[in-house]
C-alpha cells in the first residue's frame, strides 16, 4: 500500500470524484493558480480548468452562499474555507439557506455540498488563528460534520461526502497535512457516521476525533507501559454520531475518556460525554472524563499554547482518574 | 408612465387581475391575522404590486428563477403557485406551499422557480449568484432575478454577490424593492445616497431607477434586463421605487410617516393607475373592474375555506425534510 501525507489524500479524493462527476467544482480563495493555501487543490487547476477550481476573492459569506444556491441548482460544490476561522463571515449563509431550506420548503430542496478546510488549534498563531468551531455546526439539524485523523479516512470520507446529498462540513486539521499513512491505491469509501476502532483494549476507553486521535494513541502507548490497555474509538463522524460503536467500547471497558482540543463549554466533548453518562450508566465504573482545551483564547507563547490544549499526559492521568489509579 | 398602447387586452388584464388579486389576497391575509388564524411575522405587500407582476411578466417560466425576502406572498401568487396553497400555508396547514413548515416569509415552489422567501435581511441574494451560476455552468438558458429591499442594500450579502456575479459574468437581475422604509429607518436615515441604483456602478453592473407604480415600467426594464442576462451572461441591477401601504409587518402602526406622504403615494396606486389607462384605451369598463373585483374576493374566500378546512400536520412530520 501506498504511504502518502493527508494533503495528497484529501486531493485524490477530489480528482477521482471531479473526474466521476462535472457536477463537482472547487471554490475557494487561493485553491486555483497557488494551489491552495495548504496545497491540498495542487495540480487541479491544470486538469480541469478555471470554470471548475474556481479562485475566489476573499468574500466568505459571498462565495459559500453561491455555493449553496449552486448546490441546490444541482451541482455539487466542494468550497474550500482557508480556514474555519474566516468561514464565520458565512456561517449564516451555511446555517439558515444550506440547512433550513430542505426543511422550510417542505423537502423540495437538498443541498449536496461540502465545506472544507482547517479547523482547530494550529501553532503560534494567537488568538485568531487557532481554536476548534465543531460544536458550531454539531449543534444545527441538518448538517453531516466528518473529521478524519488519517489519510486513508480522509480520503474514503471526502468521496463520500461529495456524493452525499446534504451539506456536509469536513473538518481537517492543519497540523496534520503532512502526517502520512496507508492509503490503498483502488477506489474506496467510507460510510459517513461510522466511527473506527484505532486501538483495542480491555480497561478504559478513550474516545476523541480528528487531531487529538493521534494523542489517544500515544495516551495509550503509555499506558500500557503501566499494564492498562486502553481502546481508542476514533469517532470519524461527529453527524450522524456512531453511538453503537461508542457505547459497545464504553459497556466493554466500563470506563470512558471523551478527548476534544476545542474550548470545554457547549462542546463536541461534553455532550459525548453526557451521552455516555446518560446511556451507559449502568455499565459504567466511573465518572465520563474529558479532556479538552482550557477555557482562554489561545495564547500565542508556545509553551503556554501547548499546555492550554490536551495533552498526552493530561489524557493519561485522566484514564487513570477513570480507573482510580492516580 | 409607460405607452401602454403596444399591449394587447389579455396581456393587460392579466396584469391587472394579478396585482388585484395579491391586493384582495393581502387585505384577507391581514384580517385572518386580527382574528389570530395566522401567527408570527406577517409582512404585506399593499403597494408593491406592480413590481412582482410586472417583473414575473418579464421572466420566461420554466426556465427563470426568482428569489425574495420575507414578503414574499406576491411574488408567489405572480410565479404562478396556487393562493389556496398560500393561504394554507399561512395557516401552517399540511396542504400549505410549504407543508406548513414555512408559514409567511417562506413560501416555495422548486419546480415552478419558486426559491422563495428568505428572513434574513439579504440573504438570498448571495443564493442568487449561485442559482446564475449553476445556470451558465450547466448552459440551462435561464436566468435568475433577485429582489430585496432599500435596508438590505447595506448588507454585506449584497456588495459580495454583486462583486461575484460582475466578475464571473452570471446571468442574474439584482432589484432593489426601494419602498423607502426598512422597518421604520426612512432611506436617507441610514444611506449615505438615496438613489441606490448608483451602487450598482461600484461594480461595473448597468444600473437603472425605474418608477415601480408603473407595471409596464417595470415588466419592460425586468424583461430587458433578463434577456441580457440569459443571451449575454451579464448581471444588471434595478432599483424599483415603490411603496408600501402598510406597516413593516402586522405589529406596525408606521407612525413615522406622514399622513400626507401615504396619501400622495396613495394617488399613485399602481393598481388603479393601470386601470385607469386601461379604461382610456377603452379596454376596460368599470362595470368589468368590479366583476373582477367581485370574483377575486370569492376567490381569496374559497383560499381561507380551504385553509380552514385543510389538516394540521401530523407530528411525525418533525423529522422528515432534514436530511435527504
Ligand atoms: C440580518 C437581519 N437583520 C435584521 C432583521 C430584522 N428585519 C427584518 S425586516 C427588516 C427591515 C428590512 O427592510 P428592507 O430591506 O427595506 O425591506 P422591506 O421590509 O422594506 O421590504 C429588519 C431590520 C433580519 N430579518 N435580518
Ligand atoms: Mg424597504
Amino acid at each position: 500500500m501506498a504511504i502518502i501525507t493527508m494533503r495528497e489524500a484529501l486531493r485524490q479524493a477530489l480528482d477521482e470524484e471531479m473526474t466521476r462527476e462535472t457536477g463537482v467544482v472547487i471554490l475557494g480563495e487561493e485553491v486555483a493558480q497557488y494551489d491552495g493555501a495548504y496545497k491540498v487543490t495542487k495540480g487541479l487547476l491544470e486538469k480541469y480548468g478555471p470554470d471548475r477550481v474556481i479562485d475566489t476573492p476573499i468574500t466568505e459569506l459571498g462565495f459559500t452562499g453561491l455555493a449553496v444556491g449552486a448546490a441546490f441548482a444541482g451541482m455539487r460544490p466542494v468550497v474550500e474555507w482557508m480556514t474555519f476561522q474566516f468561514g464565520l463571515l458565512a456561517i449564516d449563509q451555511l446555517i439558515h439557506n444550506a440547512v433550513k431550506y430542505r426543511s422550510m420548503s417542505g423537502g423540495q430542496f437538498k443541498c449536496p455540498m461540502v465545506v472544507r478546510g482547517p479547523n482547530g488549534p494550529a501553532e503560534f498563531l494567537g488568538g485568531q488563528h487557532s481554536q476548534s468551531f465543531a460544536s458550531y455546526f454539531v449543534h444545527v439539524p441538518g448538517f453531516k460534520v466528518v473529521a478524519p485523523s488519517t489519510p486513508y479516512d480522509a480520503k474514503g470520507l471526502l468521496k463520500s461526502a461529495i456524493r452525499d446529498d446534504n451539506p456536509v462540513i469536513f473538518l481537517e486539521s492543519e497540523m496534520n497535512y503532512g502526517h502520512k499513512g496507508e492509503v490503498p491505491e483502488g477506489e474506496y469509501l467510507i460510510e459517513i457516521g461510522k466511527a473506527d476502532l484505532k486501538r483495542e483494549g480491555n480497561d478504559v476507553t478513550l474516545v476523541s476525533f480528528s487531531k487529538p486521535v493521534a494523542m489517544c494513541l500515544q495516551a495509550a502507548e503509555e499506558l500500557a507501559k503501566e499494564g492498562i490497555q486502553a481502546e481508542v474509538v476514533d469517532l470519524r463522524s461527529l453527524v450522524p454520531l456512531d453511538e453503537e460503536l461508542v457505547y459497545a467500547s464504553v459497556r466493554k471497558t466500563n470506563r470512558a475518556v471523551v478527548v476534544d482540543e476545542a474550548w470545554p463549554k457547549a462542546s463536541v466533548g461534553s455532550w459525548i460525554q453526557a451521552k455516555i453518562m446518560q446511556d451507559c450508566f449502568d455499565d459504567l465504573d466511573a465518572p465520563v472524563e474529558f479532556v479538552a482545551s482550557e477555557d482562554v483564547p489561545m495564547p500565542y507563547n508556545h509553551t503556554l499554547e501547548l499546555e492550554v490544549q490536551p495533552t498526552v499526559a493530561k489524557i493519561v492521568a485522566a484514564a487513570k482518574r477513570a480507573l482510580y489509579r492516580s | 408612465m409607460r405607452p401602454i398602447k403596444g399591449y394587447d387586452k389579455p396581456f393587460l388584464s392579466a396584469l391587472l387581475r394579478e396585482m388585484l388579486l395579491i391586493r384582495r389576497f393581502e387585505e384577507k391575509a391581514g384580517q385572518m391575522y386580527g382574528l389570530k388564524k395566522i401567527g408570527g411575522f406577517c409582512h404585506l405587500y399593499n403597494g408593491q404590486e406592480a413590481v412582482c407582476s410586472g417583473a414575473a411578466a418579464g421572466m420566461q417560466r420554466g426556465l427563470d428563477r426568482l428569489l425574495t425576502g420575507y414578503r414574499d406572498h406576491g411574488h408567489a401568487i405572480s410565479l404562478g403557485l396556487d393562493p389556496k396553497t398560500l393561504m394554507a400555508e399561512l395557516y401552517g396547514k399540511a396542504t400549505g406551499c410549504s407543508k406548513g413548515k414555512g408559514g409567511s416569509m417562506h413560501m416555495f415552489d422548486y419546480a415552478k422557480g419558486m426559491w422563495g422567501g428568505n428572513g434574513i435581511v439579504g440573504g438570498q441574494i448571495p443564493l442568487a449568484t449561485g442559482s446564475a451560476f449553476a445556470q451558465k455552468s450547466q448552459k440551462d438558458g435561464g436566468a435568475t432575478i433577485v429582489f430585496f429591499g432599500d435596508g438590505a442594500i447595506h448588507q454585506g450579502a449584497f456588495h459580495e454577490a454583486m462583486n461575484l456575479a460582475a466578475t464571473w459574468k452570471l446571468p442574474v437581475v439584482f432589484v432593489c424593492e426601494n419602498n423607502q422604509y426598512g422597518m421604520g429607518s426612512a432611506v436617507d436615515r441610514v444611506s449615505s445616497v438615496t438613489d441606490l441604483y448608483v451602487k450598482g456602478q461600484a461594480y461595473n453592473i448597468p444600473s437603472k431607477m425605474v418608477d415601480g407604480m408603473d407595471v409596464i415600467a417595470v415588466y419592460e426594464e425586468v424583461k430587458a434586463a433578463m434577456d441580457t442576462a440569459r443571451t449575454k451572461f451579464e448581471p444588471s441591477f434595478l432599483e424599483i421605487k415603490t411603496y408600501r401601504y402598510k406597516g413593516h409587518s402586522m405589529s406596525d402602526p408606521a407612525k413615522y410617516r406622514t399622513k400626507e406622504e401615504t396619501e400622495a403615494f396613495l394617488a399613485q396606486d399602481p393598481i388603479l393607475l393601470l386601470k385607469g389607462r386601461m379604461e382610456e384605451a377603452k379596454l376596460l369598463t368599470e362595470d368589468q373592474y368590479k366583476d373582477l373585483d367581485r370574483e377575486l374576493k370569492d376567490l381569496v374566500m374559497g383560499c381561507v375555506e380551504f385553509a380552514e378546512a385543510s389538516p394540521e400536520p401530523g407530528y411525525e412530520e418533525i423529522y422528515t425534510d432534514i436530511y435527504v
